[in-house]
C-alpha cells in the first residue's frame, strides 16, 4: 500500500515536472563551491618539533552546493576534517553533512527550514554565522520567518538549536554538547522608506530591536551549587541617523542574570552599548566608535568556554591589519568587559597639487584602545566581595574605564602610486597588547611594540609585476638579553624583535611565485631565534586558485572579526585548492 | 521509496544540467550606504553590462584591486556603460568605516553592505576579493577570484566582448 501511493505520487511528481518542465527548467540554477586545505607536517628539530603526535597529513575540506528556483532555494555543505589541521578543534574531526537548508521567499514572507544564518542588528544578542578559516559554525538547526508587510519594515524571528562541531542536535547529552533552544525575534523599520514624505527627506532614520531568549534544560547538568536560571532572555535597540555627510548610529543591548562558567557563575545583569559618529565626503572620511560591554557573554550551553555555543556577537573595533608582523598580535574581545574607542580618518591628497602628484595620495590614521571596566566590590551576606560566585558579582560605573588597559593601536599609512610603473604602501604602528588577557599567558610581560612596514609594486610590464616587502617588529622591554626566568621559557616563544621580508613575482592573471623569511632574530631566549622560510606557488584561473606552499609556519594566532584561533608552530607542505561555479 | 528517490535525483541532475537559462542574481536582499534594502535580483545597469566585486576594508588585495578600478572606471563608463558594485563583506564591527572610508579613498562605485555574509554564501564566495562579471541580463559570464596587479585588463577585454 505505501509503495503504491509513493508510485503515484513519483508518477503524480514526474507529470507535474512535465508539466511545468519548461518554465522550470529555465528557472533552475545549481552553483557551489569547493575548498581543501591539506597539510602534510614533518619533523623540525629547529623549531623544537620533534613529536608529531602521530599525525603526518592534516585535512580541511568542504563542498557546497546551491540549487536555486525562482523564489525557492535550497543548499547543503558538506565538510570533512581528516584531520583537523593543525590548530582547529579537535571536535572537528569528522566528515558529514553539516549543513543543510530549504529557503522560500517570495518578497512579503520569506520562510527557511534547516541551518540558518542571521543576525540582528550589529550581532550584540544575536548573530550566527561560519568562518572557514576558524573552523567555525554556530548556525541555528530550525527555522527562519522574514515577513515585510509594508517597504521599509522587516519582521524576523528564529528558533532552533546551534551548531557545536558534530554533537548531536538532541536533547539529551553530557554537560560539554549539550546546548539549550535559542529564540529570537526582530524588527526593523526605515522612515524614509515606510514613509512617503520622507522617501527624499536629506534626514535618514532606521531603527530596530530585538529579543533573543535561551532556554537551557539545566537539570540535565548536574550542577550542585547553583540554581542556573532555565530561560536567559537578552533585548536591544538601535537607531541609525545620516544628515548630509555625516551619519550617527548607536546599539544598546542588554541580558539578564546568565551566570556561567565564563562569568565565573555571577547573577549580575550584563550589557553593552556601541555607538559610532562619521563623516564623509569625497577624499575625507572620519569615523570615531565607541563601545563599552560588560559580562555580556550570551551561550546557548552556560558551560561553554573561549568561542563555544557563542549567540551573539561583540564585535572588536579595532584596526585590522593585513600584514604579517603587524597582525601577529591581533587582539580579541574579552566578553567579560571592555571600554574601547576608535578614531579614523581616510583622506586622499587630490590628484595634481604637489603633494598628491600624478596620481593623488591616500593617508590613513588609526587609533584604537581596549580598557576594562572598573568593577566595584559589593556586600554580600555583610561582607565585601568581589566577582564572587554565586553573587552579583560587581558593581560597575558605566563611565569608569579602568587602569588596566588590554591593547592600543596607533598606525598611520601612506599608499602612493609613484608613477605608471611603481606603487608603494608603508605603514608605521605602535602597539600595546596586554599577552597575559589576551593569549592567557600567565606573567607574561606585555608587548610594547614599534612595527614598520613598506611594501613595493613594480610593474614590469602589463603582464608581470614584483612586489616586495619588508617589515619590522622591534619591542620596547623583551629582546636581547631581556633577564627571562627560564622556567618560564616557553613564553617567549615568538617574543622579542623580528624582520621579515618577502618577493613576489606575478604573471597576470594565473601565476604568482613567492619567497618569504619571518626571522624572530631579537628573541631573549637563544634557542627562539629562528628562521621561518616559506616559499608559495599559487595559481588562479578564473574562479579556481590552486596554492601550494612549504616552508615553516610560527606560532601565531588567526583572528577573523576579533574570533581568533591559535596556530601551533609547523613545518611542511600545505596545499590549497579552492573553486566556485 | 527509492525509486521516489532515484526521480527526485534525476530531476534534480536534468535541471541542473539545463540550468543557467535565466539570471544568476540570487534572491537575497542586502543595504547600500543610505541603509536601504536592495533586492539583487533586482539589479541591474539598464541592459548593460556590470560588474559585482566581493571586498571588505581589511582585505589587501581587495584595496588594491579597487585602486586600480578607480583609476580606469570613468573611461570604462565612458566606453561601455559599464557599473561597478563594490559589495562591502565587512561584520558589524567594521560596517560603520566602511562609508568614510570609500569616500577617504576617493572611489566612486556603488557599494553595497552584506553584513552577515547572505549574498557571499548564496554566490558562492569563499574569499575575498571576488569579482564578477555580468551582462545586461544577470548572467555572469566571467569570474575570477584574487587580485594581480594588472587583472583589470582582463576584465576589461571581457566587458569589450559584451559590447559587441
Amino acid at each position: 500500500m505505501r509503495n503504491n501511493i509513493l508510485l503515484v505520487l513519483a508518477l503524480a511528481l514526474a507529470f507535474g515536472f512535465k508539466a511545468s518542465a519548461q518554465s522550470f527548467l529555465e528557472n533552475s540554477q545549481v552553483s557551489g563551491s569547493f575548498q581543501t586545505d591539506a597539510q602534510y607536517y614533518r619533523l623540525d628539530k629547529g623549531i623544537d618539533i620533534t613529536d608529531l603526535n602521530g599525525k603526518k597529513l592534516g585535512l580541511n575540506g568542504f563542498g557546497k552546493i546551491n540549487y536555486t528556483n525562482g523564489n525557492f532555494s535550497a543548499g547543503m555543505r558538506f565538510e570533512a576534517f581528516l584531520p583537523e589541521l593543525n590548530g582547529f578543534r579537535p571536535e572537528l574531526n569528522g566528515v558529514g553533512l553539516a549543513n543543510f537548508y530549504a529557503n522560500y521567499d517570495n518578497g512579503f514572507i520569506g520562510v527557511t527550514v534547516g541551518d540558518v544564518y542571521d543576525q540582528f542588528g550589529s550581532g550584540l544578542v544575536f548573530r550566527t554565522y561560519e568562518e572557514w578559516s576558524l573552523g567555525m559554525d554556530n548556525s541555528l538547526r530550525g527555522v527562519r520567518t522574514v515577513i515585510r508587510p509594508t517597504q521599509g519594515v522587516t519582521l524576523k524571528g528564529v528558533y532552533g538549536r546551534q551548531r557545536y562541531y558534530w554533537a548531536p542536535y538532541s536533547n539529551d547529552l553530557d554537560a560539554k554538547n549539550y546546548r539549550g533552544i535559542v529564540r529570537g525575534i526582530d524588527g526593523e523599520w526605515d522612515l524614509n522608506q515606510s514613509i512617503p514624505a520622507m522617501n527624499d527627506a536629506e534626514l535618514k532614520v532606521s531603527m530596530g530591536g530585538s529579543f533573543v531568549s535561551k532556554m537551557q534544560d539545566t537539570t540535565v547538568v548536574n550542577n550542585l551549587f547553583y540554581r542556573i536560571p532555565v530561560n536567559v532572555g537578552a533585548a536591544a535597540g538601535r537607531i541609525n541617523l545620516a544628515y548630509g555627510r555625516f551619519a550617527f548610529a548607536t546599539e544598546y543591548a542588554y541580558k539578564i542574570n546568565d551566570p556561567s562558567a565564563i562569568n565565573n557563575f555571577i547573577y549580575k545583569n550584563g550589557q553593552a552599548l556601541m555607538s559610532s559618529l562619521s563623516y564623509s565626503q569625497k577624499g575625507l572620511g572620519v569615523v570615531l566608535q565607541v563601545k563599552r560591554t560588560d559580562n555580556m557573554s550570551f551561550k546557548s550551553n552556560f558551560t561553554g568556554m573561549e568561542n563555544d555555543h557563542d549567540i551573539n556577537f561583540l564585535p572588536p573595533i579595532n584596526y585590522t591589519h593585513t600584514h604579517s608582523l603587524p597582525s601577529m598580535y591581533t587582539y580579541s574581545t574579552q566578553p567579560n568587559g571592555e571600554m574601547a574607542a576608535q578614531f579614523q580618518v581616510n583622506y586622499t591628497i587630490p590628484k595634481g597639487t604637489w603633494l598628491g602628484g600624478r596620481y593623488g595620495t591616500k593617508l590613513a590614521f588609526n587609533m584604537s584602545q581596549v580598557n576594562d571596566i572598573v568593577r566595584d566590590s559589593i556586600m554580600v551576606n555583610g561582607q565585601m566581595v568581589l566577582n564572587k560566585k554565586g553573587t552579583l558579582g560587581y558593581a560597575s560605573n558605566f563611565f569608569a574605564v579602568s587602569d588596566h588597559r588590554f591593547f592600543r593601536d596607533i598606525n598611520f599609512e601612506i599608499d602612493k602610486k609613484i608613477s605608471k610603473d611603481w606603487h608603494v604602501t608603508a605603514q608605521y604602528i605602535n602597539l600595546y597588547y596586554d599577552i597575559e588577557t589576551i593569549e592567557g599567558h600567565a606573567g607574561a610581560p606585555v608587548v610594547e611594540a614599534n612595527i614598520g612596514f613598506l611594501d613595493v609594486t613594480y610593474k614590469i610590464n602589463k603582464r608581470q609585476s614584483l612586489r616586495f616587502e619588508l617589515q619590522g617588529l622591534w619591542e620596547k622591554e623583551v629582546k636581547k638579553g631581556y633577564a627571562y626566568d627560564e622556567s618560564e621559557k616557553k613564553d617567549y616563544q615568538k617574543r622579542g624583535d623580528w624582520a621579515f621580508g618577502l618577493l613576489e613575482y606575478t604573471i597576470t592573471p594565473h601565476w604568482s611565485f613567492s619567497i618569504a623569511d619571518k626571522w624572530n632574530y631579537g628573541n631573549p631566549v637563544p634557542e627562539f631565534r629562528d628562521h621561518y622560510f616559506t616559499g608559495t606557488v599559487s595559481y588562479i584561473h578564473d574562479a579556481t586558485r590552486i596554492m601550494l606552499s612549504g616552508g615553516r609556519q610560527s606560532e601565531g594566532v588567526v583572528c577573523v572579526g576579533g574570533v581568533c584561533r591559535t596556530v601551533p608552530a609547523s613545518s611542511g607542505v600545505t596545499l590549497t585548492i579552492s573553486t566556485s561555479f | 521509496m527509492k525509486k521516489l528517490f532515484a526521480l527526485l535525483v534525476a530531476a534534480l541532475v536534468v535541471t541542473g544540467l539545463h540550468a543557467q537559462q535565466k539570471s544568476d542574481l540570487p534572491n537575497v536582499t542586502v543595504k547600500d550606504l543610505q541603509g536601504k534594502d536592495v533586492n539583487i535580483a533586482k539589479l541591474s545597469n539598464n541592459g548593460k553590462p556590470f560588474v559585482l566585486t566581493f571586498w571588505a576594508t581589511w582585505c589587501g588585495p581587495c584595496i588594491k584591486e579597487h585602486n586600480a578600478l578607480d583609476e580606469v572606471y570613468s573611461d570604462w563608463q565612458k566606453e561601455t556603460g559599464v557599473k561597478i558594485f563594490a559589495v562591502s563583506i565587512d561584520d558589524s564591527r567594521t560596517t560603520a568605516k566602511v562609508k568614510p572610508f570609500i569616500e577617504g579613498k576617493g572611489w566612486e562605485f556603488e557599494v553595497l553592505l552584506d553584513v552577515n555574509g547572505d549574498l557571499k554564501r548564496a554566490m558562492n564566495v569563499s574569499n575575498p576579493p571576488h569579482t564578477f562579471l555580468f551582462d545586461g541580463k544577470g548572467k555572469i559570464v566571467y569570474q575570477h577570484t584574487g587580485y594581480f596587479d594588472g587583472a583589470e585588463e582582463d576584465l576589461y577585454e571581457e566587458i569589450l566582448k559584451l559590447k559587441n
